[in-house]
């Protein structure tokens, strides 16, 4: 095996330090990928408790992190250097991020969940403030001055008192950063950052609005050919057979791959591939093992629970229930989501003397070289699995299964190659957010206030963890048995002080499609029927929305989110719905309000909504949305991440539902799935709250979990009418406005 | 039968050789020229990720076949529009409104609102979103890129 290492940036040994010498001359990629050179021996740590496993310093002054954690289009990388060079105190262009590579960077875990800057940020943060202790302490002695009348700035330690220091890369010669992360290391003072809480341009943007970036799906490696994937026409068929003559005019055709029910195409030009894929005759068997998609809510109801996960239970909500002055009860349900990424998944794969390189836009490179080792039968330390990045992903999509195709492709036919999936591979196999049926019940004590709350989750088990690959589990090679949706039960318990409260997830032995977390997995879903039904509970009160989860909330931090919002909305106190709404287009307004998973990040917003009494068609013309990540690492990169999870959001609860026939998919294009486009995209007003002392939290998906009630409860506002099943599309929001 | 031809982008001469008449213009530019500004997002001209100029006009370079165009025609990919040192007013405008999240529907946001600029120098928001209306964004990138044309068109 050969030690990895790097090319571009020269990673060697000299005299005993780690130096990273690089030089970056364009991002993506290039900045990323490096062809294996001999190193002298020297492999590049990547124990998760060393601090060369996340920093070298470089002989030119220049600190190269190894970061876990990714970024997929959310400006992490901006954020992590920004971190970095905020503790070794060096200006922002002399720190650069590799980021994903198993040879190289720690596991840090998945890219997901919001974590980037809270686990792997912070992580980082520790071992560069190690790092910086270190380099003041190899001054003191050398400089004979005391490590507290020493002060690091720019690359260089110096006495404070003035004189003659020293730079990190005259200090690191001394010796490797060869030491463990202490965790309790004294990391900055707030007060003195320079670089953390600026609005610091994103790194990566020039390039990409240039077309100098390189994109997986640009990435090219020498020898390389192209395949495209022939799926099954539904999901369960067997493949009987493959008529190789039906492509022997294709051009360039190296092989008609068949393994199992695995099936692709090799040829040396990618147009080739897309041509024969098409063109490729087989015959598979018959299945019709989906449920009829008009019955999906009577199928998942009927589903086998595998067990019960009680995720809060305070007094007693059953006794309190029959007790109530007042019951209110209601069944939400949430439809299939796919990720639509707009680049299609991508991946590389060369099997070379026995081991397995595979350039991938996957968020979870460590987890994906022991499925792609489990699958080929190669020991994990015979994979090595590199980062570049692709288009967006918001949650596991088809990334990993393109590596596991071009992987089990290398094998097949002994070159590099090059697998990119079409829109209906993206469409039809990447891994869906699966259905979600919610169950209500509250009680409510003759003044309105809710004594009692009972809720069940209809949900698939599984957790977080590895979502099988296709081609493994087409091919018939070793893959996960067990179902992988997610954390999804977080935020199905409630924020607010309710004296009986339970909150049962039933999960479920089985789901349509395979799942995976799409962002804000369960969490969306849960907050969105909590959030809503909420607001049944509010309007049956004769409350004000507002004021009524005021009421209930304890938390000074949510009280503040709440508060803002409806500040910045000009939020009127009154119950909803509109008294007197007349005309053809009803307005109304909607709020929400989440503390992710109860232990971080807070949000609130407001939505105001346009509802078409003729077409049943709502508008979000604008958003409102004020947070709390407790200290924000790049307030610019965090407005952006609000913008983003609000438009999509609004999309998937206005539009977005995977339809099916008894055998596949049968959304494969954005016509048959669409999403919301520019005419229609709202105006997202945000107030942030910045808390330099308090940890920095997740800053994307949590204010995607509070979209979905807000635009419901504003329906409701403008119409008096609840819609309860995502979509809300025009057809039923008019049914439900007929129903009236 | 492999085809020899000549097409003109960014201002060059480019030889290519078609062993397919039906091969569309994108993969004529990623695979045999190597341009990473014109992305594959759905080869069906519904996203927008395709999107270069044929003669000025913005055109979906996944569903034009690279036999149907005519001799002559000029083609210009992102990195010809403008480059890190000199990028184009658009591209300019879109660096300086920070407006990506994952960047790959942005060719397209670029491409197709510097034709609209050519044609239409100053759009109000509204032509801006309705000249944007068949170019997707999964990320929500949507607020700032129609802030960029309006900063690029001078409007902002
Ligand atoms: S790739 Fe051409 S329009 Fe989508
Ligand atoms: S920025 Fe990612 S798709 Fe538009």
């Amino acid at each position: 095996m050969t030690a990895p290492a790097l090319s571009r940036r020269s990673l060697l040994l000299q005299g005993g330090a780690l130096v990273v010498g690089f030089s970056l001359s364009d991002r993506g990629a290039s900045a990323q990928t490096f062809a294996p050179v001999a190193t002298n021996g020297f492999a590049k740590p990547v124990a998760p408790d060393r601090v060369d496993s996340f920093l070298a310093l470089g002989a030119d002054g220049h600190a190269t992190i190894f970061s876990g954690k990714v970024d997929l289009g959310t400006g992490v990388e901006t954020a992590l250097t920004q971190i970095a060079a905020e503790e070794l105190d060096l200006p922002l262009d002399r720190v650069t991020v590799v980021q994903g590579d198993t040879a190289l960077t720690p596991d840090q875990g998945p890219t997901y969940g919001s974590l980037s800057i809270q686990k792997g940020g912070v992580e980082i943060r520790q071992a560069a403030a190690t790092a910086r202790a270190r380099l003041v302490q190899m001054a003191s002695e050398r400089l004979g001055v005391p490590a507290d009348e020493l002060v690091s700035e720019n690359g260089t330690v110096r006495p404070k008192a003035g004189g003659q220091g020293l730079s990190y890369a005259d200090l690191v010669k001394e010796g490797r950063l060869d030491l463990k992360v202490d965790p309790a290391v004294k990391t900055k003072d707030p007060a003195q950052f320079a670089l953390v809480g600026k609005p610091v341009a994103r790194v990566d943007i020039p390039e990409k609005m240039t077309g100098r970036f390189t994109y997986m799906q640009d990435y090219r490696v020498p020898g390389m050919v192209h395949a495209r994937v022939v799926r099954p026409p539904t999901i369960g068929a067997d493949l009987q057979g493959v008529d190789e003559a039906s492509v022997a005019d294709i051009p360039g055709l190296i092989k008609v791959v068949r393994q199992g029910n695995f099936l692709a195409i090799v040829t040396e030009k990618e147009w080739a591939a897309v041509k024969a894929a098409k063109q490729l005759r087989a015959t598979w068997s018959e299945w019709e093992g989906l449920p009829e998609q008009g019955k999906l809510w009577q199928h998942v109801r009927a589903t086998k629970v595998t067990k019960d996960d009680v995720t809060s239970s305070t007094g007693d909500a059953e006794a309190a229930l029959g007790q109530a002055a007042r019951k209110l009860e209601a069944t939400y349900d949430f439809a299939i989501h796919t990720h639509g990424s707009i680049g299609p998944s991508c991946a590389i794969a060369e099997l070379k003397d026995g081991f397995l390189t595979c350039w991938t836009a996957s968020q979870m490179t460590h987890a994906l070289r022991k499925q792609l080792a489990a699958m080929t039968g190669l020991a994990p330390e015979a994979v090595r699995c590199i980062y570049v990045e692709g288009s967006g992903c918001y949650g596991r999509n088809g990334h990993e299964d393109a590596a596991g195709d071009a992987a089990l492709l290398a094998r097949a036919v002994g070159r590099p190659v090059r697998v990119q999936w079409s829109r209906a591979d993206e469409h039809g196999w990447d891994p869906k957010g699966p259905p979600t049926l919610i169950d209500l019940k509250a009680g409510l004590d003759p003044q309105g206030n809710v004594t009692a709350w009972s809720s069940q989750f209809h949900i698939p088990e599984g957790a977080a963890g590895n979502v099988p690959l296709v081609a493994a589990s087409l091919a018939d090679l070793p893959h996960e048995t067990t179902m992988a949706p997610g954390n999804i039960i977080g935020n199905s318990a409630l924020p607010y002080a309710f004296p009986n409260v339970r909150t049962v997830c039933h999960r479920l032995a089985s789901t349509p499609f395979r799942p995976s977390w799409i962002r804000t997995p369960g969490r969306m879903q849960n907050t969105y029927a909590n959030e809503a039904f909420l607001d049944e509970c509010a309007a049956a009160a004769g409350a004000d929305p507002l004021e009524y989860r005021l009421r209930a909330l304890k938390d000074p931090r949510g009280i503040e989110v709440l508060k803002r919002v409806a500040e910045l909305a000009m939020w009127q106190a009154r119950p909803s719905p509109v008294k007197d709404a007349a005309g053809d287009v009803l307005r109304g307004r909607g709020i929400s309000y989440v503390k992710y998973e109860l232990n971080r990040t807070y949000v609130a917003g407001v939505a105001e909504v346009e509802v078409n009494r003729s077409t049943g068609q709502v508008r979000v013309p604008r958003f409102f949305v004020v947070q709390d990540c407790g200290q924000i690492i790049n307030p610019d990169g965090v407005r952006n991440q609000l913008d983003g999870n609000v438009i999509q959001t609004v999309s998937r609860v206005l539009l977005e539902e995977v339809t099916f026939d008894r055998g596949a998919v049968t959304s494969l294009d954005w016509s048959s799935y669409p999403i919301l486009t520019f005419p229609d995209v709202p105006e997202v007003v945000i107030d942030l709250i910045d808390r330099p002392t308090e940890k920095p939290w997740g800053a994307g998906e949590p204010s995607a979990a509070i979209v979905p009630a807000a635009v419901s409860n504003a329906v409701f506002d403008a119409t008096g009418v609840r819609v309860r099943s995502v979509p809300f599309t025009p057809a039923k929001v008019k049914a439900a406005l007929q129903g009236a | 039968m492999v085809q020899l031809m000549s097409l003109d982008v960014n201002g060059r001469a480019a030889p290519v050789s078609v062993d397919d008449p039906d091969t569309p213009l994108l993969y004529v530019l990623r695979d045999d020229l190597g341009l990473h500004g014109p992305r594959f997002g759905c080869g069906l001209g519904q996203c927008g990720a395709c999107t270069v100029h044929v003669d000025g006009q913005a055109v979906r370079s996944c569903i034009t076949p690279v036999s149907s165009l005519k001799a002559g025609a000029k083609i210009v990919t992102l990195e010809g529009l403008g480059s890190l040192d000199k990028p184009h007013p658009v591209q300019a405008a879109f660096i300086a409104e920070q407006a990506a999240q994952c960047g790959y529907c942005i060719n397209g946001m670029i491409m197709q609102s510097a034709a609209l600029l050519n044609e239409t120098p100053k759009p109000n928001e509204t032509a801006i979103r309705q000249a944007l209306a068949q170019n997707l964004c999964r990320c929500g990138t949507h607020q700032r890129i129609v802030r960029a044309v309006q900063r690029a068109a001078g409007t902002l």
